[in-house]
């Protein structure tokens, strides 16, 4: 499923620079607010469920390779967060919803 | 009983998201220019400036203190003080016992210099310094006390990395807690309400040399720990104070 689509179907918005979101492809996904977690278990290409929003989600998706970060109940990134997530082509977007619920519906949808 | 005017959260330029310009010269010049006569040096996780600033303070009026702002395992920041730098070398060595094994990555992260005194670079740290070691809030407690040191949570109030922010309580096992530079202690309390029955202390948790605030004062005998122990906690004539009007 691209990026796209899971952005349609889970209502989500777009936080960073708008892009062509068909020709992205997660795969896979994790789910954990500590960073360390993260750069410990996250896999290249996955999709990162969380509601820190600091500077440092940015360098953790930049140096994981990580498809996109989904910012749970409204979790909001400062600009320069937002600013420093499109110069190193990190994909953020937000949702009102609980870690629990996105990661139950991306499961739904076949992220796993 | 003689006043210090203190900033005990200094970054160097080996902590990755320091400035290049936090060379010992230039910390040390600058918080003499702003009347500070204490400092703590704090990087994340590393002591290795720490001499390097201390020769570069000799001399002078300016004391310097070795610390380290470790990242536990909770994945709070709390800076661990102490009096000499063999005690600092000590927790250094339990600290690296529990590193990670992530490298830094320049690009995304910034650079990380070791540096003789006057600043001229020895070499780069490779691991990532702002990572979790796995050393619990309560074995950090229990470690630096023991070494001679006190731990104080640093930016209780900060979303990244502050201990109300991530874990939500401040444990009675802590003596005081640092608010970041930025709040005043009257809207912190009001956040955190669990916060106000802590001694606080502000600082500027310098990455910058113009980062230095220097609005803490100490009214007691000595720059060592256990003055500084004696001012938090208002014991024989020592005291202590935020002189900002926050």
């Amino acid at each position: 499923m691209t990026l796209q689509e899971l952005i349609t179907k889970l209502n989500l918005a777009v936080l960073t620079a708008p892009l062509d979101f068909n020709t992205v492809t997660p795969q896979g996904g994790y789910a954990s607010d500590l960073l360390s977690c993260v750069i410990a278990g996250v896999q290249p290409g996955n999709i990162w469920v969380t509601l820190q929003a600091h500077m440092n989600v940015v360098a953790v998706a930049a140096l994981r390779d990580i498809s996109a970060v989904i910012l749970t109940e409204n979790a909001q990134p400062e600009t320069v967060v937002i600013e420093k997530a499109n110069e190193q082509n990190v994909i953020l977007l937000s949702t009102s919803e609980s870690s629990y619920q996105i990661v139950g519906k991306l499961w739904e949808l076949g992220i796993k | 009983m003689p006043i210090y005017r203190a900033e005990l959260h200094v970054h160097t330029v080996l902590s990755p998201c320091a400035g290049v310009e936090m060379i010992p010269p230039v910390l040390v010049q600058k918080a003499l220019a702003m009347g500070i006569n204490l400092i703590a040096i704090t990087d994340h996780n590393t002591t290795a400036n720490i001499g390097a600033v201390m020769k570069a303070a000799k001399g002078t009026d300016l004391t310097v203190l070795p610390g380290m702002e470790l990242q536990t395992r909770e994945e709070v920041h709390v800076l661990c003080l102490f009096d000499g730098l063999e005690q600092a070398e000590a927790w250094q060595r339990r600290v690296d016992a529990c590193f990670g094994e992530i490298q830094n990555d320049v690009e995304i992260f910034g650079e990380q210099f070791v540096v003789d005194a006057t600043g001229d670079l020895i070499h780069r740290e490779p691991r990532l310094l702002i990572t979790n070691v796995d050393i619990s809030l309560e074995e950090a407690v229990a470690g630096v006390n023991a070494l001679g040191g006190i731990v104080i949570p640093a930016h209780v109030e900060r979303r990244a990395y502050g201990l109300m922010a991530v874990l939500g309580f401040a444990s009675p096992i802590f003596e005081a807690l640092e608010i970041s530079s930025h709040v005043t202690v009257k809207d912190v309390c009001q956040r955190f309400p669990d916060i106000s029955n802590f001694p606080l202390l502000q600082s500027g948790d310098v990455h910058y040399p113009d980062g230095f605030i220097g609005v803490m004062e100490f009214e007691m005998a000595a720059p060592t720990i256990s003055e500084i122990r004696k001012a938090i906690h208002a014991e024989g004539d020592r005291k202590m104070r935020i002189i900002s009007a926050n």
